[in-house]
């Protein structure tokens, strides 16, 4: 699909930290028309247009993951140099520092991740997007049902990052957007058209970053 | 506030969507990856595919089916049967599946649960129970307790496992298990409705989403499994064969007052 689409010509590197369901991420790049390389180069996750960090299940075997390939360093590098970093996600919460549920993320943004208190946990279906401010990452979004599938949830220090929240018992983190760090805690890769609305919008984002 | 949910389930086996009684008489329904990106594009919020196969564990062509089926579709979707082993899953889901469904195996392979949710997380667990009401005096609970019980079954209701669904959900979520799905062996295939006396003990008894199976036949059936506390409703036949049931279904039943995404 490369050369169509609103990502044509673009290239971006999805972390390999040897878990995590990266496909399904990098199809719907694909389907935006978005070149994707999954890779665990530390060079070429430092130097890429856009480096996404995605995946499922425990933040602190992910983080281990990247440590183990040198991407926390090739991640904190670019962030550090302007360059675009997005997590989805897993991927949103190793943005963070500390993880209640054991070890540290990449501390590019201060605050803990907490477990999510709630009836039913995990958050897990359709939800709906309440943004808090105007940003570029989420033009259009407003009110729109995207799909989270998570127990712990970011509680950013600096309230001013959090660019929309989502309902489940209490507000729960959805999206933060912190110059050239950005993450979202919902699968856009799973979400259908407001997932493919918020792709493009990082796509305009990792751009003018 | 999370929405209610409603999910198709598909039956696979040999690469084709099949349709049939007691995994008899199985008929062709569709190529999978055409028919879960209908239901998709009809609003289905979440799909379920069971490989009814379930003989050759992580066998290429159901790899390949979920490569293309991520590849393809927007909404999530959930892989089921046959699945014994972390490998298994492991391969299942980084083909892109975004959940695994463990049924048999869950009872009968130690520390699988807990295998599962420390690799992929409880998010990416469902435990799949199969349950039959047992009035007084036609099966004895475990514990020699009195009343009616419903029963953990396997092999499609065939074999009564002597295991109490409610202490076994709790078991299974205590283990790891982040979603339990959730058939009435009797309700199933009725379209007389859900079991709701079983649907509602089990969403009482844990603390994750359920997901009622078996019976539905109606909006109102939905409805009702709603009420008692289930998160999310598994349909088949009424939207196999009237696939454009699934807006008209979920507009009735937010129009009921149940959030819904429409």
């Amino acid at each position: 699909m490369t050369g169509t689409g609103a990502g044509a010509g673009f290239r971006a590197v999805l972390a390999d930290y040897g878990a995590g369901n990266l496909r399904s991420v990098q199809s719907a790049l694909a389907r935006q028309g978005v070149e994707t390389v999954t890779t665990s180069d530390p060079a070429t996750v430092r130097e890429a247009a856009l480096a996404i960090i995605a995946g499922v299940g425990h933040a602190e075997s992910a983080m281990a993951g990247l440590v183990a390939r040198g991407l926390d360093e090739a991640i904190r590098e670019r962030a550090a140099a302007g360059r675009p970093v997005l997590g989805i996600c897993v991927g949103l919460q190793l943005l963070f520092d500390e993880h209640e549920e054991g070890g540290r993320g990449l501390g590019l943004l201060a605050g803990p991740v907490r477990r999510v208190v709630a009836p039913r946990v995990p958050h897990m279906g359709w939800n709906t997007l309440r943004l808090l401010r105007p940003s570029p990452l989420l033009a259009g979004l407003e009110g729109e049902d995207v799909y989270f599938a998570h127990s712990f949830a970011v509680a950013p220090a600096d309230r001013a990052v959090v660019a929309a929240e989502v309902d489940h018992a209490g507000p729960l983190c959805a999206a933060v957007d912190a110059g050239a760090v950005a993450g979202v805690q919902f699968h856009p890769e799973r979400s259908a058209k407001p997932g493919e609305r918020l792709l493009r919008n990082v796509l305009a984002w990792s751009r003018s970053a | 506030m999370v929405k209610k949910r409603l999910i198709p389930c598909l039956d696979v086996t040999g690469g084709r969507v099949v349709k049939g009684v007691n995994f008899v008489d199985l008929r062709d329904i569709g190529d999978p990856v055409e028919l879960a990106t209908r239901y998709s594009d009809l609003g289905a919020d979440e799909l379920v595919f069971l490989d009814i196969t379930a003989t050759v564990h992580g066998h290429d062509p159901l790899l390949r089916l979920i490569e293309h089926m991520s590849a393809e579709l927007e909404i999530p979707f959930t892989v089921g049967g046959g699945i014994s082993a972390t490998e298994h899953a492991r391969a299942i889901l980084r083909a892109g599946a975004d959940k695994v469904s463990v049924n048999r195996a869950a009872l009968d392979v130690p520390g699988l649960i807990e295998e599962l949710e420390y690799e992929f997380g409880a998010q990416a667990v469902v435990c799949a129970i199969d349950a039959k009401r047992r009035e007084p005096g036609e099966a004895t609970h475990p514990s020699g307790r009195p009343g009616r019980w419903f029963e953990v079954v396997t092999h499609g209701g065939r074999t009564p496992r002597g295991i109490d669904a409610v202490e076994w959900a709790q078991t299974a979520v205590r283990r790891g298990a982040g979603e339990i799905l959730l058939t009435s062996i009797d309700a199933d295939g009725t379209r007389a409705g859900y079991d709701l006396e079983l649907t509602g003990l089990i969403c009482d008894a844990v603390p994750v989403p359920v997901i009622a199976s078996g019976g539905a036949g109606t909006a109102a059936h939905i409805a009702d499994a709603f009420a008692v506390g289930a998160e999310a409703a598994l349909v088949a036949s009424i939207v196999h064969e009237a696939p454009e049931r699934i807006p008209v279904l979920k507009s009735e039943l937010k129009e009921a007052g149940w959030p819904m995404r429409i």
